[in-house]
């Protein structure tokens, strides 16, 4: 059966008010998944067995009225680059085959002290690097709207496992878009949250200055109670702040009389889709209907935002991922002539090929007379971006522009591109480089029936006031109600 | 092989010749904190094999470090110790390498930012000071260690990662020295001075202190650097002095030969005692530094650092020299109590109890440091207490005991801890000053050594010495020396 009908917060009451068990829930869960997952391929591991015995414990405690977490009983999928203890973790690399954490990330911990039911782990492009998840060790995961199209990347897994009714909930993570890009691609809720509001501990590295991790939601509101779960400080991340995590929830219907959105100019110049365009401009006079006012800005340094994020982004990848060298855990050769020997076929044999791509513009970078050149310049203009952000929001309240400047587009259309599929990301970048926090949420559909989705920017930390704003949208319209239409083997 | 004479007689040559030996050390030393840098691991020496391991210092995928407040402070401690400048924005930056004992292939370490920069530190060389200059002092990670098997023909080793992630100071010093007993020198101050500040340990069978020497030579009054060799692997202050002897001569018969120094690194091969070529400056590594986004950058700020510079005691060399002057002991003695802060933490105790210094000097160095010595106890913990050597030293000035009792009683004191005063009471030891008894004692001898006398009258003046002899051994020594003397020559009439 399928549970498109509900949100968490819906399933959440029914749950606790005894209507449905969690583990009848989870059942049904599965029973769709089997069914529709061999047309998806959202997930490189399921967790079954474990997630029903976690159903009948939390409906246990139901029935014997114990306190119970934030999200009891509701089923979520993890992003395959966030460690679960004891569930092998792959970052879709052949390189983390068989690699199962013995630890608990910060977020998965969040999850299960709130007894949310994890029932796998996502598939992604591997090591979060592709806005397609056509570059997964493992499959290619489609997307539920049209199955000949990807469903954006990097967690394009979690992307569609939401948007397929798969999960209620899904963590991703969000380097230079990967959550917000497959969340528009797939018509749903996709936050990033502020750097630093959320910790990345037991979140596999790659870039490590814009890594943050973010949630799937089938609406803004079950956005704001994931978010509420995951969010605050944490002593294992030295990069996580000690801010207060307000609730995400309260007055979220405040409204957007008087907001002042800022529209730059530079994001819907040349290579911007027309429909996307559109669908983009319509959401922003439904805006102006209810009270807001738009004020076009400009971000002056955008056009650089690409270059400097591939520059940081890559050099950090490429020292994140030194570690995996056959020494310690992972795949290591089969035969090998001493250890420099094991490290070459290892790394060769274990990484993809835009790994490998990423590893050497990364290490060329850093390497000694280039660094100046490279990594300390990127540095620099990446203070600039951020300074025009800052200069932005002493004028707007928060920034509105398209997701991404395309619907999903066909698989293996770019794969032989680099250069394309970075501009993928060209509008969720700039956040990453600045640490701000974003939001996508559905704006329309492109007349191939294919979701579009609008992006949400303000300033560091104003998480709650995002999703003021996108509530406002979503509470008039019904892009986020559309359901991809979707048969299994069993119909 | 070079033998040792023929070693000193090159190096002789090389020094009065023509070329000026221009030497540099880096030290590496464990900072004495009970967990790793970034993780909570115990530091502890010795433990089995990866039992001290965490996913943070095994470099598990997800993990992030987080700086260890006591390390970052002690390295801070370390660097006003040196006088260096402190740069009051500090970070740390990665450090890439492979090598399968660096869990992530990339230390956690210094090099944008260091911690101090431009210190120095004062030595003692042959009598005089000689100023060193410090290029910088920075806080890394430690690596782990390989170990292999020790069966012929094993395809394999093994890691050990209790190490990895303790928390390693790095101090760099300017190429100032010119001889081996500058460097002699510079390696005992500098363990010293880190010992003072407790900032490490120091032991170095443990690894927790080590050296590596970049060595150049160049034409006496020329004032250009010749190409440096570093040389690894010198596992202890003697191998240091050994390595550099040797790397001395090598160069200076390549110069000699018209040939030119290559910019390398050598290992020093501890047995055969010689270096061999590990890489040379076309091979050096390129460690791709950037700034570890995984850590904050420290701010340190001026209430942060004048705290930390309260907290220095006095350093070795200003305390010898207090010694001296204050406490009129030669240079020797205020050395050998130097040396250990124990020690000289544990003297002016006992000068604090009773103004002694010299009595204490002698006590302290000839005897505490040989029964430290002949029972191999820790010179952290001695086994004896200031005031309880105050306390004997009192006694003997009482005239209570002899000072061959007093041996006696040290050295019972050692073994049981127990007071002097109780030692003495309970064994009966305290020096028989009763006129009558040693009077008696007197009549005794006299009455059964009449040849003595005899031979005494005659002018045998040494047949006094005899019978001072007999009466202490009759009083088992506990007789007053003095009283015996005086009236043993009364009683024979002198």
């Amino acid at each position: 059966m399928r549970l498109s009908g509900h949100t968490a917060l819906q399933i959440r009451e029914k749950l606790l008010s005894r209507e449905i068990q969690a583990s009848d829930l989870v059942g049904q869960l599965f029973k769709w998944i089997k069914d529709i997952e061999p047309n998806v391929q959202a997930f490189i591991t399921t967790c079954e067995k474990e997630a029903l015995e976690k159903a009948v414990e939390i409906d246990k405690k139901i029935i014997n009225r114990q306190k119970v977490g934030l999200l009891a009983g509701i089923p979520i999928a993890v992003k395959d680059n966030i460690c679960t203890k004891n569930l092998t973790t792959t970052c879709a690399s052949k390189i983390l085959q068989n690699f199962i954490p013995p630890y608990d990330a910060f977020v998965v911990k969040r999850l299960k002290e709130e007894d949310a039911i994890i029932i796998g782990k996502t598939n992604l492009d591997e090591f979060a690097m592709g806005s397609s998840t056509e570059n997964s060790g493992y499959k290619i995961t489609r997307n539920p709207w049209n199955h000949e199209c990807v469903p954006g990347g990097s967690s394009g897994g979690s992307a569609a496992a939401v948007a397929a009714d798969f999960s209620f909930l899904a963590l991703g993570s969000d380097t230079g878009g990967s959550v917000r890009q497959p969340a528009a691609l797939c018509g749903v809720v996709g936050i990033k949250p502020t750097y630093g509001r959320v910790s990345r501990y037991g979140l596999i590295a790659f870039g490590s200055s814009l890594d943050q991790i973010g949630t799937f939601t089938k609406d803004v509101k079950d956005a704001a109670l994931l978010l509420q779960v995951i969010a605050g400080y944490d002593s294992y991340d030295s990069t996580s702040a000690q801010v207060s995590v307000p609730d995400y929830l309260q007055r979220i219907e405040s409204g957007v009389k008087g907001l002042r959105i800022g529209i730059p100019k530079e994001y819907f110049a040349g290579g911007l889709n027309t429909e996307v365009g559109v669908a983009v401009k319509d959401a922003l006079k439904l805006y102006e209907k209810l009270g807001a006012t738009v004020v076009d800005i400009s971000l002056p340094h955008t056009e650089y935002a690409v270059a400097v994020y591939y520059i940081v982004a890559n050099a950090e990848a490429s020292s994140n991922l030194a570690r995996y060298d056959g020494v310690k855990y992972g795949y290591r050769t089969g035969e090998s002539r001493g250890i420099i020997d094991m490290y070459c076929r290892t790394r060769s044999e274990g990484f993809g090929n835009e790994v490998k791509r990423r590893i050497m513009l990364g290490n060329y970078a850093l390497s000694s007379g280039y660094y100046d050149a490279y990594y300390m310049k990127a540095s620099k203009v990446r203070n600039l971006i951020k300074s025009d952000f800052d200069a932005a929001f002493e004028k707007v309240d928060c920034i509105m522009c398209p997701t991404s400047p395309v619907p999903a587009f066909k698989i293996g259309e770019r794969a032989n591109n680099p250069l394309e599929m970075y501009l993928s990301d060209i509008y969720t970048i700039p956040a990453n480089l600045a640490g701000i926090p974003g939001i996508s949420i559905p704006c329309g559909f492109s007349k191939t029936g294919l979701p579009i989705g609008m992006q949400i920017l303000a300033k560091h930390f104003e998480e709650k006031k995002i999703l003021q704003i996108a509530y406002a949208f979503e509470r008039e319209t019904d892009f986020h109600l559309k359901k991809p239409a979707l048969k299994g083997s069993t119909g | 092989m070079l033998s040792v004479s023929s070693v000193a007689i090159k190096l002789l040559k090389v020094v009065n010749m023509e070329y000026e030996v221009v030497i540099g050390l880096e030290t590496h030393a464990e900072l004495a904190t009970i967990t790793k840098l970034f993780c909570g691991c115990s530091t502890k020496f010795g433990a089995e094999p990866n039992t001290h391991v965490c996913p943070i210092c095994l470099g598990m995928p997800g993990v992030l470090p987080v700086m260890n407040k006591k390390a970052f402070e002690y390295a801070l401690k370390a660097a006003v110790a040196l006088d260096c400048e402190i740069n009051r924005f500090t970070n740390f930056d990665r450090k890439s390498y492979y090598y399968p004992d660096l869990p992530k292939n990339y230390q956690i370490s210094q090099n944008y930012y260091n911690l101090g920069i431009d210190g120095h530190m004062n030595m003692s060389v042959n009598g005089s000071i000689k100023k060193i200059r410090i290029h910088n002092v920075h806080l890394e990670e430690e690596a782990g260690k390989l170990i292999h098997p020790e069966e012929s023909g094993a395809d394999y080793s093994l890691v050990d990662f209790n190490r990895a992630g303790v928390p390693l100071l790095e101090i760099v010093s300017y190429p100032d020295m010119r001889t081996v007993d500058e460097v002699e020198s510079y390696m005992q101050t500098l363990r010293k001075i880190l010992l003072y500040t407790e900032v490490s340990d120091c032991k170095m069978q443990e690894g927790s202190l080590r050296f590596e020497a970049s060595i150049s030579l160049r034409k006496k009054g020329s004032d250009k650097l010749g190409n440096r060799v570093e040389i690894k692997n010198l596992n202890s202050m003697k191998s240091v002095i050994k390595a550099i002897e040797y790397e001395a001569i090598r160069q200076s018969e390549l110069l000699d030969r018209g040939e030119t120094i290559d910019r390398e690194t050598r290992l020093w091969d501890e047995v055969g005692e010689k270096s061999q070529r590990m890489r040379s400056k076309e091979e050096s590594q390129d460690y791709r530094y950037f700034p570890e986004p995984d850590l904050l950058p420290v701010l340190i700020d001026e209430k942060w650092l004048s705290a930390v510079k309260n907290s220095i005691p006095e350093l070795p060399l200003a305390r010898k020299q207090r010694f001296i002057e204050a406490c009129k002991l030669s240079d020797y003695d205020a050395g050998i109590l130097t040396e250990e802060k124990v020690l000289a933490d544990f003297f002016e105790e006992c000068v604090k109890i009773l103004e002694r210094p010299k009595s204490f000097s002698n006590w302290i160095i000839n005897d505490l440091l040989r029964e430290v010595k002949d029972r191999k106890l820790d010179i952290s913990n001695l086994p004896i207490k200031p005031r309880q050597l105050a306390a004997l030293v009192e006694i003997i000035e009482k005239g209570t005991i002899s000072s061959t009792i007093a041996k006696e009683v040290f050295s019972d004191m050692i073994q049981t801890g127990n007071d002097p005063q109780k030692i003495i009471e309970e064994k009966g030891m305290a020096q028989i000053s009763d006129e009558g008894l040693i009077e008696s004692v007197i009549d005794k001898i006299i009455a059964a050594n009449p040849n003595v006398i005899e031979d005494y009258k005659k002018g045998k003046k040494n047949a006094l010495a005899f019978l001072v002899g007999q009466v202490m051994k009759e009083t088992k020594g506990k007789a007053n020396p003095k009283m015996v003397n005086e009236k043993l020559a009364k009683k024979v009439g002198v």
